[in-house]
């Protein structure tokens, strides 16, 4: 090959790299190991973390434990799926296009918008563009967002913001749901942002929102982090919303300590030359067949650079599949079903836990996930639990310690915690508090 | 018919002329889309059905429809599985795309990101029972820094793209440290750049000036000298560079932007033609992305997940976002909340845990001697294609050696009426997924093939004699290999035009035909 190449040695294709700063060794670092061995260590390491399937296990804030069918985990590792680029070249990529018409579909009708698209990162970032995309639309540059919302998103749009020069106005923790946010809205803002379920667990009801940011020329951001939610709740999109920003990793995706996840936004057919990401769209092939595309490239930053609506290029392709092989195989009847688990045993896991001495449930309403105030600090007794064996749910001092709401705990409760599970835990919790 | 732009203006007759019934033509099959096949009335998840209890949904019960229609498990497979059929893959064949770096995707590093330890666990759950997912943070945060030779590292973001806005929002708020976020709004970026670095530094208010590259394709020095000044934060340079060379002088170019009082971006997308071979730091970057899903095999899945982990100098490591690992009084524990000078947080949760465990587990396999070998081999084999096309296709920086991947433009289709989009069509005939074209910008109807390390000499031989076969082919005249392709794909162009005209972006339930005729 070297002979081919022209040159005596491999040290001369790298002869570009200034010799001051050429590597003569090899990096401090191991050699290659066998598969054996590299399954042993890793093997080792997955080891010492306990699994959300072997405990009684309740936690949510962001990201839910559901039943995923065998055939989703099968269908993304065939080759085609796994193993191909973003289809750039719609003729040999028919499938994934085909598929992301399928996801953007599923996801405008869940959310009940008009248009979706290809992905985003996770709900988060999803949530940040969102922002960034309602300042393009109005022209403005100030964001309120609610209480209500997951500290960690808050966190995200504020820091995007503030490095785009942009405002986002985050209120007080709103356990209760009961902000005055319409007092918020004036003719300078650019938008709302509301999360429903909130990061409480709250249903929050949008129309009034929507309205007041209508009559002040705002738009009203929707963001949910359950999505399996909206089979039983009334979506974002029939109550006004503009812009809908939510994560997706509930249907089809796993646990996964956080990532990846696949976000998912849609918006009014209207406001799509200004929303980030891809876009799949219908057209027909030289002989007049059906066939897919991404569309409207002019957005995107591989066409536009410097005046692009995002630099997002990489997305979530293949947890957008799963969301769409998963939303497949339930179909509007298994989703609502599935729903429909997941609030009644919230439901009934809410009115045992209100029965204990030192825990009151604080919301009005809820789908999977409420919050419980708990006497003491509810990281100490999830540490507790935890040590029991139990793992209890998430406090909601750990997304915003100053929050001032060390004694309130966020418990999910999906189709995958059975009777039993709620039973470990209500006889866990009336151990640790003291009462 | 195709349009000036090789785009399809009216429908043809089929290429095959064999016409089915069916539509279907052999074992490639027409596929509807699940909503003009699955029904309404059916599901195919197993579910109890709840007794009767009282709901909490505070009068906020879904009333909109929700028209998504279910499959059953079999239907669902063979709805999938076709549509699979109809994509091109690694593992199906030479995926020539360069910068976007198909190698292979190790099954181990899938058969590891599914241990119950690693994909089961909640990024909330209390860190006490997560010691083993920490640990597995802390050693790949380990290897990264190691070959690199840089101070720190963000494993946060989520793609590329993410790592450079990770490392230019750490410049930003290292810059306001300084108090010179009035004044440094500058941010130098060569043409031949990706999309995603004038996008970044866009997205968050920096303005972007281009910096001209050489009659060789690379950074002169004394051009990023003339621009540097007071009002520049930063320069975004790719190493190796888009045009897959090497950029000789980088380590000049750092020292002028640090004497100036810049910082250094290095895009990273290509680091997987130097990892052994040089580190980073030495280079006098401050701040690069490092895309797992490139150097370090995890799959691209048709678009995404990727991961995007940054590595900073010391100069920028206390401005990294939250989370990180750290050690603690009683084990590792994750610092989840911005103190000092950390410039926040920029998503939920603590990154790409999925393609963390895979990354780590082939750079375990490969180990500091496979790793470098990986880089090498990448190299000679990209070498190998420039020098056995160079005779008949043409190269914009003349016949020197190249990194991982070789450009070439359509200096040597002129004349010939073929353009770089027919020629790439015609590969997909030839069962090969067409190289990068048109990119980057600044070279004519740029073709950018990188083959990696994972092809053997059998396959490479194969593929350079198919493609000169192309190349004479298209010298000849031969133009209706090139202008109607391809012939044999599932489908023939596609009407890019129409598709962004008349945007179709979801499917809608066709029009009864009575109400059609009102
Ligand atoms: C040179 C270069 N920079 C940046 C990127 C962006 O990376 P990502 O797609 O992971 O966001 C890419 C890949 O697409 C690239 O090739």
């Amino acid at each position: 090959m070297l002979a081919r190449i022209g040159v005596a040695s491999l040290d001369e294709l790298f002869a570009d790299i200034p010799a001051a700063q050429r590597l003569e060794g090899l990096l401090d670092l191991p050699h290659g190991a066998s598969e054996m061995a590299v399954e042993r260590q890793l093997g080792a390491l997955a080891q010492r973390n306990v699994a959300s399937g072997s405990v009684p296990f309740f936690c949510g804030a962001g990201a839910y434990r559901h039943h995923v069918p065998a055939s989703v985990d099968h269908l993304i590792q065939r080759s085609e799926f796994l193993t191909s680029y973003t289809p750039y070249q719609p003729e040999i990529t028919q499938g994934t296009l085909q598929y992301l018409f399928e996801f953007q579909t599923q996801v405008a009708a869940l959310t009940g918008m008009e248009v979706a698209n290809a992905s985003m990162y996770d709900g988060s970032t999803a949530a940040a563009e969102a922002v960034l995309m309602a300042h393009r639309l109005t022209k403005r540059h100030k964001a309120v967002l609610s209480g209500g919302l997951h500290p960690h998103y808050a966190e995200t749009i504020r820091t995007l913001s503030h490095m785009a020069g942009a405002d986002a106005r985050l209120l007080p923790a709103d356990p209760q749901a009961d902000e005055d946010i319409m007092a918020q809205i004036d003719a300078e803002t650019s938008c709302v942002v509301v999360q429903s379920p909130d990061v409480f667990g709250n249903l929050r009801d949008l129309r009034a929102i929507a309205a007041r940011a209508h009559a002040q020329g705002a738009l009203l951001i929707a963001v949910f982090t359950e999505v399996m939610a909206l089979g039983l709740i009334e979506p974002p999109g029939a109550m006004g919303a503009d812009i809908v920003a939510g994560e997706g990793q509930s249907i089809g995706n796993g646990l996964n300590f956080g990532g990846p996840y696949v976000g998912l936004m849609a918006t009014r057919q209207n406001f799509v030359r200004q929303m980030p990401g891809r876009l799949c769209g219908e057209t027909v092939d030289a002989e007049g067949r059906r066939g897919f595309v991404l569309t409207l490239s002019t957005r995107e930053q591989h066409i536009r650079r410097d005046k692009a609506t995002s630099n997002i290029c990489t997305n979530s392709g293949l947890c957008a599949l799963a969301f769409t092989i998963h939303m497949s195989l339930l179909g509007a009847k298994g989703l609502r079903q599935v729903a429909l688990v997941n609030h009644a045993r919230a439901v009934a896991l809410a009115k045992k836990l209100g029965a204990l001495a030192g825990v009151e449930v604080i919301n009005q309403s809820f789908f999977n996930e409420f919050a419980v105030r708990v006497a003491g600090d509810a990281r100490v007794l999830v540490e507790r639990l935890a040590t029991a064996g139990v793992l209890a749910g998430v406090p909601y001092a750990r997304l915003a310690p100053q929050a001032g709401l060390d004694d309130i705990l966020l418990i999910a409760v999906t189709e995958t915690s059975s009777d039993d599970d709620a039973d470990a835990l209500v006889a866990a919790l009336a151990g640790a508090l003291p009462c | 018919m195709l349009n000036n732009q090789g785009r399809p203006t009216q429908p043809e007759k089929a290429s095959a002329g064999h016409r089915t019934f069916t539509g279907n033509r052999g074992l490639q099959m027409e596929e509807a889309l699940i909503f003009e096949t699955g029904r309404l009335d059916v599901t195919g998840v197993d579910c109890e059905v709840p007794a009767p209890f009282g709901a909490r949904l505070g009068g906020l019960e879904r009333r909109a429809a929700l028209d998504l229609p279910g499959l059953s498990e079999p239907e669902a497979m063979r709805h999938y599985v076709r549509l699979s059929q109809k994509n091109y893959s690694i593992d199906a064949g030479l995926y020539p795309l360069g910068s976007c770096t198909m190698k292979h995707n190790p099954r181990l590093n899938e058969k590891m990101a599914r241990l119950p330890g690693f994909s089961d666990i909640h990024p909330l759950q209390p860190q006490s029972t997560v010691q083993g997912a920490l640990a597995l943070l802390a050693e790949l945060g380990h290897w990264l820094t190691t070959m690199t030779g840089m101070a720190a590292v963000s494993l946060v973001p989520k793609a590329g793209a993410h790592g450079e806005l990770c490392g230019m929002m750490a410049i930003k708020a290292a810059i306001a440290a300084r108090g010179e976020a009035a004044t440094r709004r500058i941010v130098l970026v060569p043409d031949s750049a990706h999309g995603t670095n004038p996008a970044t530094a866009a997205l968050i208010g920096f303005e972007v000036r281009a910096v001209p590259a050489r009659a060789d394709g690379t950074v002169d020095p004394a051009a990023v000298g003339a621009l540097m000044g007071p009002d520049v934060a930063a320069i975004m340079l790719t190493n190796p560079n888009t045009c897959g060379i090497f950029e000789r002088d980088i380590v000049a170019i750092a020292e002028i932007i640090h004497a100036g009082g810049g910082y250094f971006y290095c895009d990273g997308a290509n680091f997987n033609a130097i990892v052994g071979k040089t580190r980073t730091g030495d280079l006098g970057v401050d701040a690069m992305h490092i895309n797992l899903h490139k150097t370090f095999s995890t799959p691209h899945g048709g678009g995404g997940p990727g991961s995007g982990p940054v590595v900073l100098s010391a100069r920028l490591a206390a401005f990294a976002p939250v989370p990180f690992v750290r050690a603690g009084a009683t084990g590792l524990e994750l610092v989840e909340h911005a103190e000092g000078q950390s410039f926040g947080r920029m998503s939920a949760f603590h990154g790409q845990m999925g393609m963390f465990v895979r990354a780590l587990a082939y750079m375990l396999s490969h180990g500091a001697d496979g790793l470098r070998q990986a880089s090498e081999d990448a190299v000679l084999n990209a070498n190998y294609v420039r020098a056995a096309l160079n005779d008949v296709m043409s190269s914009p920086f003349g016949a020197r050696p190249c990194m991982h991947e070789a450009l070439f433009d359509d200096e040597w289709l002129k004349g010939t009426g073929i353009t770089t989009l027919d020629f790439a069509k015609a590969m997909i005939d030839e069962g090969y997924h067409p190289m990068t074209m048109y990119f980057p910008l600044v070279v004519h109807g740029a073709m950018l093939i990188e083959p990696t390390e994972s092809e053997s000499l059998a396959s490479l031989d194969l593929f350079i004699m198919t493609l000169r076969d192309l190349a004479f082919s298209a010298k000849r005249g031969e133009s209706e290999r090139f202008t109607g392709a391809p012939h044999l794909a599932p489908r023939r162009r596609l009407d890019e035009t129409r598709a962004a005209r008349a945007p179709k972006l979801r499917w809608t339930p066709p029009v009864p035909v009575a109400e059609a005729a009102e």
